[in-house]
């Protein structure tokens, strides 16, 4: 446990310092604005990668709606932000929340299902929630919702991005992590372990929306205009892209994908189509070579470095 | 010695399938009752309804006076009755060690889980040795010693055991076996399913014969493996 809260100061530390390099960065006008806008939206997708992994990599659900949670996250936002000019944290929070609380409404019944049928169940979801965003007037509809206050900087999004971090690697830490990742090795003897794999299914799919809806929260307060094309499968599946590239069931996998599909999509961002070949040759040279993904179920903090800092790992 | 372990005339049904057709059966505390029959007779599945993993359509399953038939699996395994699943069912990507931990998942006694891990270590030195490995990187019967291990983590009172037997050369199924009878020495009740029938009726005290869904013979175990008919059936002649 102490080497534990150790690790975590260590990587707060770390982090602070890799922000405070940033933003000088972007204060002296190191990095365009093209690159601070990447640069946001980095975080923003590892913060929807973790949660992804968390449902997908770490308690082997295969769900293919995050960009539907995404969406619940920003619009609840920018309707509280522009129309009832809450809070911006408080806003954030709230999308968070709803879109925890449709997450735990559908996955209920939805998590009672197994591998293909779930994806396909979510994927559906996804869709669902899309369409029905599309046709309310209030938020604007198919033209979009406009006028949101452009609220995103780095610091909201990266200061969101380590708390994400802290709160999911905490989770996957505990027993009732441990519960999750035994479901996923197996299910038939996670139950008969005693361990209630409904309760625990719905809870990690529930924080997974939870965390997907803060991150749309952010991406809908970068730009002027949101609207629900956003928010398509194809989302979804970037977002899965990343789990699998980093490895299903490592936080540092995810982040390792977040990176590499952000910064590749945005060096191919005036050749567009180039971007799904990439990704699909980037996929089929990952199951030649490292079907595990880029770090398996490995953290950076596995690494022998670190037991340097703790004084020797335990065993 | 009382009755631990009631059914009374239980159904379970797969989709359409009429699995088990109103089975009935006892287990006495500190014994070891084995079911034995061909593949599909319904040994698995009565098992499984038993730990919870299946519901039974109608019928009763009453352990130690409680009625469990219905219950949820983690609700079963608190009130005393863990299972050794069938082909071990290990968490392969998880080491020797936190796979014990699993087993005792559902108890919050932390010095009590401590002593049954020591008990647990005790019975199966070879899972000490390896606490730190790969569970997936175990051999056949390690991986049933450790199976076993993990349900006993549970502290059970009645241990359910699927099959420990497959897949395991005839010196392992021998080890296996006599650690079984050992378990049941210390204290725990065991209804054991099996389809090496010699095996299972040379440590069980009573056993029951199923054939697609039904008991169709019950008795004392010696006597059984003397009978004509469960010899030809099940014993090889």
């Amino acid at each position: 446990m102490n080497s534990l809260r150790k690790t975590d100061l260590i990587m707060l530390v770390f982090g602070v310092a890799l922000f405070i390099v940033l933003q000088g960065l972007i204060t002296g006008r190191i990095l365009n604005s093209f690159w601070q806008l990447n640069l946001i939206i980095l975080c923003i997708n590892i913060i929807l990668s973790v949660s992804l992994n968390l449902i997908n990599g770490y308690t082997g659900q295969f769900s293919l709606g995050h960009a539907g949670f995404m969406a619940i996250g920003a619009y609840v936002s920018v309707v509280l932000t522009t129309n009832f000019h809450w809070p911006f944290l408080i806003a954030l929070l709230a999308g968070g929340a709803g879109a925890g609380f449709l997450g735990f409404l559908i996955g209920l019944p939805t998590l009672r299902l197994y591998g293909d049928y779930l994806a396909i169940a979510t994927l559906g979801l996804g869709e669902i929630i899309r369409i029905t965003i599309m046709n309310i007037e209030y938020v604007g509809g198919a033209a979009g919702f406009m006028n949101i206050p452009h609220n995103t900087t780095f610091t909201w999004a990266f200061f969101l991005m380590l708390a994400t971090l802290f709160i999911i690697k905490n989770f996957v830490n505990s027993t009732h992590g441990r519960a999750c990742i035994a479901i996923r090795e197996n299910e038939i003897a996670a139950e008969a372990m005693g361990i209630n794999t409904t309760k625990y299914k719905v809870m990690a799919f529930t924080i997974g929306a939870g965390f997907a809806g803060v991150a749309g929260g952010l991406f809908a307060h970068c730009f002027y205009i949101i609207n629900p094309t956003s928010f398509t499968f194809m989302q979804s599946f970037n977002y899965l892209i990343m789990v699998v590239l980093g490895g299903l069931g490592s936080i540092t996998g995810s982040i390792a994908g977040a990176f590499a599909v952000t910064f590749v999509s945005a060096g191919l961002a005036s050749w567009p189509e180039f971007r799904m070949i990439i990704y699909a040759l980037m996929l089929i040279l990952l199951m030649f070579y490292r079907p595990q993904g880029l770090f398996g179920y490995i953290e950076i903090t596995d690494f022998k470095i670190f037991s340097r800092f703790r004084g020797g790992r335990k065993s | 010695m009382g009755t631990m372990l009631k059914i009374d005339n239980i159904n379970v049904y797969y989709g359409a399938i009429h699995a088990i057709k109103g089975i009935s059966l006892e287990v006495g505390e500190g014994e070891i009752v084995t079911l034995i029959g061909a593949n599909g007779a319904g040994k698995s599945t009565t098992l499984r309804t038993i730990s919870g993993l299946l519901k039974p359509k109608s019928g009763t399953i009453t352990f130690e006076g409680k009625e469990i038939a219905g219950l949820a699996a983690q609700d079963i395994v608190k009130a005393g009755i863990s299972q050794v699943p069938e082909g071990r069912r290990i968490f392969a990507n998880m080491t020797v060690m936190e796979n014990l931990d699993l087993g005792a998942f559902i108890r919050k006694d932390k010095e009590g889980v401590q002593k049954d891990l020591k008990n647990v270590f005790e019975r199966f030195p070879r899972l000490e040795e390896r606490k730190n490995q790969e569970a997936g990187t175990l051999s056949g019967g390690e991986q049933q010693m450790l199976a076993m291990g993990r349900a006993l983590m549970s502290r059970p009172r009645l241990l359910l055991l699927d099959e420990p037997s497959m897949g395991l050369a005839p010196l392992l199924i021998r080890e296996i076996f006599s650690i079984i009878a050992d378990i049941n020495k210390t204290g725990t009740t065991v209804l054991l399913v099996e389809q090496n029938a010699n095996m299972a009726l040379s440590i069980a005290s009573r056993a029951y014969v199923l054939e697609t869904g039904r008991i169709t013979l019950s008795g004392d175990a010696e006597k059984l493996a003397a009978s004509e008919d469960v010899r030809k059936a099940y014993l090889g002649g």
